[in-house]
């Protein structure tokens, strides 16, 4: 999931007494999981909940094109650049169909745009890590686009028929990027000295941040309850953790690799794993912009907005003259 | 001389070395619609790379890969045009660089699709339906710059006068190309200037762009005789990694 403690309306879930009966009809639809249509009634704070996630997400999509991109003018052979490349545009094909799945709720791509380039909308957390060798190619698809599908696959029965069928192309897309870092790591971990260095390094810098993608413990948040109830959100952020790690940990003893962490232990009775919460104070800190990479990620988006601006218009200003061309010729 | 094995060098290298300029993009083109495009059309070169590269490994018969020949070559062994070599620039350099090879390669590859060598041939077909889209979208962003706001046509026009002087090497044969001519591998390069001028004279009316009359062409690439300084920086880039940690399979 590349959205991370999304707020809702705040005021936790109204009881049905206290629902308008506008509010009890779309509640009903929600509960007989008939998907919301744009042009349906929606609450104000239903529209607003799914602008800030969807956004948030489109975003994530975009800014993570420059971690992998940081690799493939390294990538160490052709056929794992072309990968790469592939995999990159997927990723860039993403964010487009978010953001047109958040246009149907009446906010437009370029006000989107302004909202991540000032700060105001954030991306996920873990975009703002660095990739510092070719392992940590592998370890993005396998542990971070894991994560993601991890809580992408139930998005695709979320409520709002637009992002839900969005959803739907991004996982098949999805599940193809994690096999291909899968692979990038069997072949890291089976391979030299150095290269198996540079796989367990990956893990180990990439374990804790992947963990954080599911957001801190949302058992008692209120925005959480009603992202719920609005079918939103479907599993809370500590069930998605559970599962990535009970998922994650038998494919990281089949690489050779060690999760970098001591408490990490089968538990018969709860039939999961046991394992260490990450660090919520460095979350804490790379939300609010001190991650190893928020600035430059943010000023590498700002650079391209703005030297691109020239552009932008100039395709403009032809399309206009091109109009008037035409309108002229008839 | 192996002719089949310099002249698919030739052809990979072009791809090479300009997809791997276009994939320096990735995450920061003008507008989200461009990063896709762009990533799509470096992928496409990448892909013809290996076709290319894959064909010159095993005309030369010495065991060698693609690969082999994209990463261990120093730049000496390089037989790209230096078009291809030149620095991405701003957006307006990149897509006027990709549309002068473009043109070019459209009219190389309907050439080839005929050649004597069923692989070459093979290629080219696979190679043109990916081409016909490039040229057309560089050809429609060179005309939608050209004839866009003052800033972008003074933008694209800096790039054409820079760039035009290396168009020449497209269409200068050596004894390379001349046996591949002779032997039907393919055409013979000076034939297909006519075609070349002609398109690329439409484009250029059409984005309101002035082609410079100097007929001065620089060389050297295809021969590898003499590259720019910037094809030494890319290689240092591209191949760090197979030559830091030599024999690890990736």
């Amino acid at each position: 999931m590349y959205a991370q403690m999304v707020k809702s309306t705040g005021k936790g879930v109204k009881s049905r007494d206290e629902m308008s009966p506008e509010e009890a009809a779309f509640q009903d639809r929600i509960d007989a999981d008939i998907k919301i249509e744009p042009k349906d009634w929606m609450p104000d704070g239903y529209r607003k909940t799914l602008i800030r996630q969807i956004g948030q997400h489109a975003h994530s999509e975009i800014v993570g094109q420059l971690p992998e991109g940081n690799w493939i003018t390294r990538a160490p052979t052709l056929e794992r650049k072309a990968i790469l490349l592939a995999k990159v545009q997927d990723e860039a094909g993403h964010g487009l169909y978010l953001y047109c799945a958040a246009e149907t709720l009446g906010v437009s791509r370029d006000d989107l745009t302004e909202q991540l380039l000032d700060g105001r909308m954030k991306y996920s957390s873990i975009f703002n890590y660095p990739t510092l060798n070719w392992a940590d190619i592998g370890a993005v698809g396998w542990l971070v686009d894991g994560a993601a599908i991890m809580n992408q696959v139930p998005l695709q029965r979320t409520s709002y028929g637009p992002y839900s069928r969005a959803m739907i192309r991004i996982c098949k897309e999805e599940s193809f990027h994690q096999r291909q870092g899968y692979d990038i790591m069997m072949k890291m971990a089976q391979g030299t000295e150095a290269q198996r260095r540079m796989a367990q390094d990956a893990l180990n810098r990439f374990w804790y941040p992947s963990l954080m993608m599911f957001g801190p413990s949302d058992k008692d948040s209120v925005h959480s309850a009603q992202s719920l109830a609005w079918k939103i959100k479907i599993d809370t952020n500590d069930e998605l953790r559970q599962k990535f790690v009970d998922q994650t940990v038998p494919q990281a003893e089949y690489l050779g690799l060690t999760i970098p962490d001591d408490n990490l232990a089968w538990n018969e009775e709860k039939g999961g794993h046991d394992f260490s919460e990450p660090d919520w104070s460095e979350f804490f800190d790379v939300v609010k912009g001190n991650g190893p990479c928020n600035k430059d990620r943010l000023d590498a988006r700002n650079k391209a907005w703005e030297d691109g601006a020239w552009v932008r218009e100039g395709l403009l200003a032809h399309a206009e003259k091109r109009a008037a061309r035409k309108t002229a010729a008839e | 001389m192996n002719t089949l094995h310099e002249f698919a060098l030739r052809m990979g290298d072009n791809v090479l070395v300009l997809g791997h300029r276009v994939s320096e993009w990735c995450g920061h083109a003008p507008v989200l619609e461009e990063d896709i495009a762009l990533a799509n059309s470096a992928l496409d070169l990448i892909g013809q790379t290996q076709l290319w590269l894959g064909l010159a490994a095993d005309a030369e018969g010495s065991g060698k890969s693609a690969d082999d020949l994209a990463f261990l070559r120093d730049a000496w062994d390089f037989r790209n045009a230096l078009l291809c070599e030149l620095p991405n620039g701003d957006f307006g350099q990149t897509l006027m660089r990709q549309y002068l090879f473009d043109a070019w390669h459209l009219i190389m590859l309907g050439k080839l699709t005929s050649s004597s060598e069923e692989r070459v041939a093979e290629i080219a077909d696979k190679a043109i339906k990916e081409v016909s889209y490039h040229v057309e979208r560089s050809r429609d962003t060179v005309i939608g710059l050209g004839d866009g706001t003052e800033e972008s046509h003074a933008r694209v026009q800096a790039a054409l006068d820079y760039l035009y002087p290396y168009v020449g090497e497209f269409f200068v044969s050596d004894k390379v190309d001349e046996a591949a001519a002779r032997a039907g591998i393919a055409p013979r390069l000076e034939d297909l200037r006519g075609a070349y001028d002609l398109a690329v004279a439409e484009t250029m009316s059409e984005a309101t762009l002035k082609l410079p009359e100097s007929e001065f062409a620089h060389k050297g690439g295809r021969t590898g005789s003499m590259h720019t300084e910037h094809l030494g920086h890319m290689l240092t880039q591209m191949q760090w990694l197979q030559r830091a940690y030599p024999g690890a399979t990736w």
